[in-house]
């Protein structure tokens, strides 16, 4: 039963690392601000989200699981929020 | 060498880096974006040097507020820049400037390096008192704040509160007890509005609960105070809210409460307990929360009115 639980540790935590890799090389090698963006969302938002899912089985009550998921819920309403204001910014800025 | 160090090696290599590029940057814009990367980074660093307490208020204060401070500062800049003609320094008064900040550098760094290698420290002493006076309190560093070196805490609250005047005189006579310039001239887009409309329930909870935890774990009256100001700003940034007229009783009662109150335990201190800041040790834990409420409401009110800026003259009530 540990080993299953290691198991699925592991891979979330490695796929969510993973997501973070990619996002950061689309960031450096995307050609314009908004696919940058893009790149970017997609390392907050599920990257940070596998990551809290393999933190999950680790923690010691439900409080402290129930933070995590707080975080991650608050870094994808902001992350979100502030994309859809860069991207706007870029489209006004461009006419 | 566990991972850890390096870790903390590249940490070290990132913190210079981004600091030098905060310096070099010519562009204000990218500048001060460089400048909250560096603050941020700066928050690990406290982190890695098990210093919550220190991380949390550089995260917010070094990588939120002073980040909103600057642009805003700097957004205003930019119509007297188009006015003001800016002459180029001269050549001595370069080669002076760059001395200087030398010399400072140089002084800094020999100061570090010259450090005995066991330091003068008051750490020792100020955790004696802390489990004294202060007794009660789970996080020695929120004891040693309020009851160790109490004064020294009122007194940077006094210094926000100098500030804020100082920031309201720039203002014209006539522009005097006028609310500042809204923080966003445009209509805000509806992205903004959602952001700060999800946001600032969920913040201000959470700043209410870092300090009310300050008294058993990391956390306290200016973390806490420092995020409930951030989420003023951004209600007032997504116009849900409006700074309020400088003249308002709610707002000078406000910024004056933390100071006040601390200053008159303090002193009743004197009768109570015998000397100046002392307290009554069986009421140490209810007292010291008690001046930390009323320092989270000066601290909240305090950032966001230097945010603001000075009074608005265009705006007549």
């Amino acid at each position: 039963m540990t080993f299953l639980v290691d198991l699925f540790r592991i891979t979330a935590i490695g796929t969510g690392a993973f997501f973070f890799v990619a996002g950061t090389v689309g960031l450096l090698r995307f050609p314009d601000s908004l696919t940058r963006l893009h790149a970017l969302t997609k390392a907050d938002n599920l990257g940070l989200g596998l990551v809290v899912l393999g933190l999950l089985p680790l923690t010691e009550n439900v409080l402290v699981a129930f933070k995590l998921i707080l975080i991650w819920a608050l870094v994808l309403i902001s992350g979100g929020s502030t994309a859809q204001l860069i991207g706007r910014a870029l489209r006004s800025g461009r006419r | 060498m566990s991972v850890l160090t390096f870790i903390d090696i590249g940490l070290s290599i990132l913190v210079v880096t981004v600091a030098a590029s905060t310096i070099v940057m010519r562009e204000l814009f990218a500048a001060v974006v460089s400048y909250v990367a560096y603050g941020l980074l700066l928050a690990f660093v406290w982190i890695r040097l098990h210093a919550p307490d220190v991380a949390l208020t550089e995260a917010a204060v070094g990588g939120g507020v002073t980040g909103v401070l600057l642009i805003t500062a700097g957004k205003r800049l930019v119509p007297l820049r188009r006015t003001a003609t800016e002459a180029e320094p001269t050549l001595i008064l370069k080669v002076l400037a760059a001395t200087l900040a030398a010399l400072v550098a140089c002084a800094l760094a020999a100061a570090i390096l010259m450090l005995p290698d066991e330091p003068p420290s008051l750490a020792p002493e100020a955790a004696a008192a802390a489990s004294g006076p202060g007794a009660g309190l789970g996080n020695p560093i929120t004891a040693v704040l309020i009851s160790y070196r109490s004064f020294d805490t009122m007194l940077e609250k006094i210094v926000l509160i100098l500030a804020v005047v100082a920031v309201w005189s720039i203002g014209t006579d006539r522009a005097w007890g006028n609310a500042p310039a809204p923080l966003r001239q445009a209509r805000p887009y509806p992205a903004m509005v959602f952001l700060a409309q999800a946001l600032v329930p969920i913040g201000a909870l959470i700043g209410i609960h870092i300090f009310w935890v300050g008294a058993d774990a990391p956390g306290g009256a200016f973390q806490g105070g420092a995020l409930l100001a951030a989420m003023w700003m951004m209600a007032m940034m997504a116009q849900l809210a409006e700074p309020s007229r400088i003249d308002a009783r709610w707002l000078r009662l406000a910024l004056v409460a933390g100071p006040a109150v601390f200053l008159v335990i303090g002193l009743a201190g004197i009768l109570m307990a015998g000397s100046f800041f002392a307290y009554p040790p069986n009421l140490a834990k209810p007292i010291i929360l008690f001046i930390e409420t009323f320092m989270v409401l000066s601290i909240a009110v305090a950032l966001p009115m230097l945010v603001a800026g000075p009074p608005n003259e265009g705006l007549e009530p």
